[in-house]
């Protein structure tokens, strides 16, 4: 762990320190840094070709070595990833997988995350893919150097490699009773190796690191306040920033009055444009000074609430053109020969991600060569929005991604890094931008508010015939029906969103999921049939049919009855790999409509299991979050204003609001693991709408289901949460 | 600008703040004591909270002023000689947090429950942790790990 703190120490706490080789670091610079050891790259395949068969020195190493494994000396293992920890756990199940592999102690692995100058190019942390590729990409890595360290010994003894065992951080030779840790190999040594992607991994079923519940990474700074998030960082000299924000959205700058803000003590004022600042040494005087600042806007006229589904559904053009339309066989035959038929509308408003720590950047400039640290999912693409914003290359600006608090998807773009660069460059010294929770709210970016225009038949003996689907704006994920239909026409049509939208746990699947899984209740109503049944009898997905049952079978699906007080709900779905089945009891009190959700039952399927303890913790909070946007949480807005920028206006689900929740998990070490932070929340929405018809005979189409009040443009619900 | 003294986590620590200046922005900014986090600004989220002798008390509607006569406990002050609390403790056992960024105030929050409250029910516990919000939606866990923490206090309350 010592040199774990020392690593950090460097970039926390050292003042000027500057990787060797340049800002950016190259292979001799990785050397030099870490004196010597056992790197691991992987190579284009080209560069496999030539060199194959090859080890490198110092002065050979190819130029598009792209990424790295070290083992250092004293055998602790630094591993380099472009994937950032947000509060999702694969800083320690990507640890656990390259522990596995290498055959060494959980500890004795080091992630390097998200620090652009330090590890190999990235797109970002989003769409559940790490654990998916990066997963595989680090154990590749890790088996190239485990065999590598075994052919050093083999050298070093002058034995044959294949009677070598590499097992808890030694090469072993059994037969000669003699053994080196990985430490003695690599001491002195400049091993470099590249790796083909043909290493065969350790099955699921013989891993004893990989696998098991080991505790989140570093956990004890998080329990004593050490840990440092991005708005924890601080710099010699730093000073704090602060942002002129428009009266509303779209709004354009007619006059600005800065002079007496600029007379403040220890004051610079940033005007460029429609963007003005102010930079001072305290949190405090920088606000002061932008309040002294007098500006006037031009808002301009835009849509509301009110209008938001008629803009969403005008704006996307003839509604049935051949932009992505999947269509099989013939919806409008098959709906005449139905004798069950759902014709049905679904809403769902814009949410907010409101991570706990808003937007935040430390920017810092050191001739034109500038270093940001901030949280984002995606380094590498604010990296990329600062060398457009300031017109610098690439190899001057670094980008460091501290494990930061949470994101959910919104957390993809740079703005603090870029206002906070910004500001810094105006004020000569280094430049902490916090944004508040009102920015936060108003100028990050939200889930996108949606229409969903479903048409469904059946036959009477509950066979689906025919299902058609429309999602105006919110987005295709999961658009798709994983039921069998012999006549489909499934579309997506974009639209001009009134608001800035963006990226969100699970992107649309949650709203299509929310759809597709009410309508299908609404159809095994019409067939009289029950819901799990219904679902069963359409299905031939085994994975799905193993959740479904796993679900129903710990609820007790069936075992008792909906009555007006209580209601049970079922639903399903599959989206990045993985796959959810989830049951609902909620409570209704017959006089005020009040809904609580009582108890979870979730059941999921996402391959083998890289980390049981992390996987049921991520579900279980899907779940939670969940409850927000299926219930209360909403945008709400107005002439190019939020109305509810605040937590005291935006419910978020508290305490009080969570249910008992049980988390079924289906271990399938005979499959590759999937990514699990996302689609963990898609079945909760459907799952308690259901539960609430079941109780009430009353179907809730719009999301949130149980608003304080209802948006404008909004039918009104009568329940309430 | 006033010379005030704080006592936080047992140490005397002179600072040159305005005095409403919220303590949060004081701790954080001028004491360097990053633990304690922003979240909301109107004591709506729970994240700030700190001890004021003993009461949990939400550090961003706090002028600093207000703090100086009180005995301050930050996240940072519960750690005794290297050994966790008994919360952080059962914060670690139960691993009761995912992006850890409302913990310090969930702990700090549960501190002071426990302390006013030896073995408090569920119901208790809802309502007193109820302006603690998880965004990650940890609470099943930090409810667990608060019962946890009562049984170990219950066990170890000589001390």
């Amino acid at each position: 762990m010592s040199a774990r703190n020392e690593f950090e120490r460097e970039f926390f706490e050292g003042g000027s320190w500057t990787p060797p080789g340049g800002w950016q670091l190259d292979r001799r610079g990785f050397l030099k840094l870490f004196g010597g050891g056992l790197f691991v790259g992987l190579v284009s395949a080209k560069a496999v070709a030539q060199e194959a068969g090859r080890n490198f020195g110092d002065h050979a190493l190819p130029k598009d070595l792209s990424a790295w494994l070290h083992i250092a000396a004293d055998g602790q293992v630094k591993v380099f990833t472009g994937k950032v920890e947000v509060g999702q756990n694969i800083r320690t199940s990507l640890a656990q997988q390259v522990a596995e592999e290498l055959r060494v102690a959980f500890d004795s692995i080091e992630m390097v995350m998200g620090d652009t100058a330090l590890v190999p190019y990235d797109m970002g942390t989003f769409g559940s893919r790490t654990t998916p590729t990066m997963g595989p990409e680090l154990r590749n890595m890790a088996g190239a150097a485990r065999q590598m360290l075994i052919e050093t010994a083999a050298a070093r003894w002058n034995a044959d490699a294949a009677t070598l065992v590499a097992v808890a951080g030694k090469v072993t030779d059994p037969k000669m009773l003699r053994s080196l840790s990985y430490g003695e190999l690599t001491r002195g040594e400049n091993l470099v190796k590249i790796v083909a992607s043909d290493d065969p991994f350790t099955p699921a079923t013989a891993w004893k690191i990989a696998g098991t519940p080991v505790p989140k990474a570093q956990g004890r700074d998080f329990v004593t306040g050490k840990h440092i998030y991005p708005s924890d960082v601080v710099r010699p000299g730093m000073m704090f920033g602060a942002v002129l924000r428009p009266d509303g959205f779209n709004a354009k700058l007619v006059s600005i009055d800065t002079s007496a803000a600029e007379k403040l003590p220890g004051v610079t004022v940033v005007h460029d444009g429609d963007f003005a600042g102010a930079v001072a040494p305290h949190r405090l005087d920088a606000q002061h000074a932008l309040a002294a600042i007098e500006a006037k806007w031009d808002v301009p006229a835009q849509p509301s609430n009110r209008e938001l589904f008629d803009v969403l559904k005008s704006g996307s053009g003839n509604g049935f053109g051949d932009r992505g339309q999947h269509t099989v066989g013939s919806v409008a035959q098959a709906m005449e020969t139905a004798d069950v038929k759902a014709e049905e509308q679904y809403t769902v408003q814009y949410i907010a991600h409101a991570p706990l720590e808003p937007r935040a950047a430390v920017a810092e400039w050191d001739g034109d060569k500038l270093t940001v640290w901030t949280g984002t999912q995606r380094p590498f693409g604010v990296r990329d929005e600062l060398v457009q914003a300031f017109g610098i290359p690439a190899e001057n600006v670094r980008v460091i991604q501290p494990d930061m608090g949470s994101g959910y998807g919104g957390k993809h773009t740079g703005e603090a890094a870029v206002e906070a660069a910004r500001l810094a460059k105006a004020a000569g010294k280094p430049v902490k931008l916090e944004w508040t929770r009102r920015e936060e709210f108003t100028w990050a970016y939200f889930r996108p508010a949606g229409l969903i225009e479903i048409r469904g038949g059946a036959r009477r003996d509950g066979t689906l015939v025919a299902w058609e689907f429309h999602n105006y704006n919110s987005g295709n994920a999961a658009i798709g029906t994983p039921y069998n239909v012999p006549n489909q026409i499934i579309q997506y049509h974009s639209a001009n969103s009134p608001l800035r939208q963006g990226s969100y746990r699970s992107l649309a699947a949650a709203a299509n999921h929310f759809a597709r899984e009410s309508a299908m209740d609404s159809l095994a109503h019409g067939a009289g049939m029950d819901p799990l049944e219904f679902r069963l009898k359409n299905l031939t997905e085994p994975r799905l049919i193993a959740v479904l049952k796993a679900a129903a079978e710990k609820f007790g699906w069936g075992s008792a009855k909906s009555t007006p007080e209580r209601g049970f709900g079922i639903a399903c779905g599959t989206d990045k790999g993985g796959f959810v089945a989830t049951c609902a009891e909620v409570a209704v009190d017959p006089a005020t409509k009040k809904v609580r959700i009582r108890q979870v039952v979730q059941a999921w399927d996402s391959g083998a299991i890289v980390n049981p303890d992390g996987l049921r913790n991520q579900i279980s909070g899907a779940i939670v979050q969940g409850i927000g946007g299926a219930l209360f949480e909403q945008i709400l807005f107005a002439d190019g204003r939020i109305q509810n920028a605040s937590f005291g206006q935006y419910r978020l689900p508290r305490f009080s609001d969570a249910p008992q929740i049980e988390v079924v998990l289906v271990d399938r070490k005979d499959l590759p693991s999937a990514g699990a932070g996302e689609t963990g929340i898609v079945g909760l929405s459907p799952a308690v709408g259901n539960a609430i018809f079941a109780a009430t005979g009353a179907r809730i189409r719009s999301m949130p289901m149980a608003p304080r009040t209802a948006a404008p443009g909004q039918p009104e619900t009568v329940f309430k949460s | 600008m006033a010379e005030l003294v704080l006592n936080v986590n047992g140490a005397r620590m002179s600072v040159d703040a305005p005095s409403d200046e919220p303590l949060l922005f004081v701790l954080r900014n001028r004491l360097n004591l990053t633990g304690t986090k922003y979240g909301c600004g109107e004591g709506q989220c729970g994240a700030c909270t700190v001890l004021l002798d003993g009461r949990a008390t939400r550090s961003c509607l706090t002028p600093v002023a207000a703090a100086a006569n009180a005995k301050i406990i930050t996240i940072e002050g519960l750690e005794q000689q290297g050994q966790l609390s008994a919360v952080q403790q059962a914060f670690l056992d139960e691993g009761a947090l995912q992006c850890g960024y409302c913990t310090s105030g969930m702990i700090v929050s549960a501190t002071a429950l426990l302390k006013n409250k030896r073995n408090p029910s569920d119901d208790e516990i809802v309502t007193a942790m109820n302006g603690n919000v998880c965004r990650c939606g940890t609470y099943p866990r930090i409810l667990a790990a608060i019962k946890r923490a009562a049984q170990h206090g219950a066990e170890g309350a000589s001390q």
